[in-house]
């Protein structure tokens, strides 16, 4: 009696596997350095055109525009995941994606509680925090283009805390990447994955850039400006388009993989 | 002129890495991009950074330094600490900033052009 249910079960597994195509790394309007056409609506808008499957929404050390994402994505019938680029001390850039927008909010309040500064929107940009309908709700006053005063490590260790994952930015840049401002990657530090910028295919990212070593690898648009996304995307073979599936891909766990990454 | 003589003229104080206090120091350098001081800092530098990361250190003994000074009232992490001890690297502390320290480094005469 076993055998025949539990080679239906595993069949059934394996028929459920598919490619989902991803771009993890995109800012929204709330982002000062951000295109004012990058409202959360657009945003969805762009990417269904794009054919993504899954986008994440990842602003300047906040996520008070993924809530609207989140709510277009659903209506729209694309996935959106949670999450944020949040700036360390070191001055590394940091994705950190959340399975929820509760999860995503308690680590903006950890953030915001170690972010010193206000924005001059003159100087940096305005950050426009908007509804899923384009209405302007308002401004954000904080400095969301600065450092936190929070270490690398604390950064990955609350994110963990939360049940999220970690992927170290554009590390094939001389700017706020992990191993332009560090040197290398610090061996005490647990990140899920490294994120290379448009610049370098992905299949050739861990013989290009020195440093990555053995870490899981994607590439995401890191959008500012509507035309970016889709610019490059990350293919993952995966069960359905949600965090906890791509953080099997990324252990490589269960048929769940990132493809073309060798 | 060693780290010691460094530390007593300019008034540093030693967060870690006592042990290294004898090392020469022949040059120095400032920076906080780790990429590029691991490419150019020369050995036997005292390097000025305001980066309290750990890697720092990795950073130093690459290239051989005499010290670090931690600036602009910066503070250096505890792993940071830690390995500095262990591979007696002078951590060094300095409330003002780089500039300031390496005009009076220069006129001191470490790192003369001559």
């Amino acid at each position: 009696m076993m055998g025949p249910s539990h080679l239906l079960f595993s069949l059934e597994n394996q028929t459920l596997l598919k490619t989902f195509k991803a771009d993890l790394h995109i800012h929204s309007c709330l982002s000062p350095c951000s295109d004012w056409d990058m409202s959360p609506k657009k945003i969805v808008h762009k990417s269904l055109e794009q054919h993504l499957d899954l986008i994440a929404i990842c602003d300047h050390n906040t996520a008070e525009n993924v809530a609207a994402a989140l709510r277009e994505g659903a209506r729209q019938g694309i996935a959106v995941l949670p999450g944020m680029e949040i700036c360390s001390r070191e001055e590394v850039h940091l994705v950190a994606l959340f399975n929820t927008i509760e999860d995503a909010l308690k680590m903006q309040e950890y953030v915001y509680a170690h972010l010193p500064g206000e924005n001059q929107p003159e100087v940096f940009g305005h950050q426009v925090v908007a509804d899923e309908h384009d209405h302007v709700l308002g401004e954000n006053p904080r400095l969301l283009i600065g450092a936190t005063q929070l270490s690398l490590l604390e950064i990955v260790e609350k994110t963990h805390t939360l049940g999220g994952i970690c992927i170290s930015s554009h590390v094939d840049r001389p700017s706020y990447s992990l191993i332009g401002q560090l040197g290398f990657i610090p061996e005490n530090l647990h990140l899920d994955a490294v994120e290379v910028s448009y610049r370098v295919p992905l299949e050739k990212a861990p013989t290009e850039v020195a440093g990555i070593n053995d870490y899981p690898c994607v590439t995401s648009s890191d959008a500012h400006f509507l035309s970016d996304i889709g610019k490059v995307w990350t293919e993952f073979i995966l069960n359905a388009p949600t965090l906890e599936e791509i953080r099997l891909a990324l252990t490589e766990t269960d048929g769940r993989k990132i493809l073309n990454n060798t | 002129m060693t780290v010691k003589d460094v530390v007593e003229k300019f008034d540093l104080k030693v967060a870690a890495g006592q042990n290294g206090l004898d090392r020469e120091v022949m040059d120095g350098y400032c920076g906080d991009l780790l990429s590029e001081i691991m490419g150019n800092a020369p050995a036997g530098c005292v390097w000025m950074t305001v980066q309290g990361h750990q890697n720092i250190v990795a950073v130093a003994v690459l290239r051989e330094m005499a010290a670090i000074v931690i600036t602009g009232g910066q503070t250096p992490d505890d792993e940071t600490v830690q390995k500095a001890d262990q591979e007696g690297i002078p951590i060094l502390q300095y409330p003002d900033s780089s500039f300031r320290l390496a005009g009076r480094l220069f006129s001191a005469g470490v790192g003369s052009v001559e």
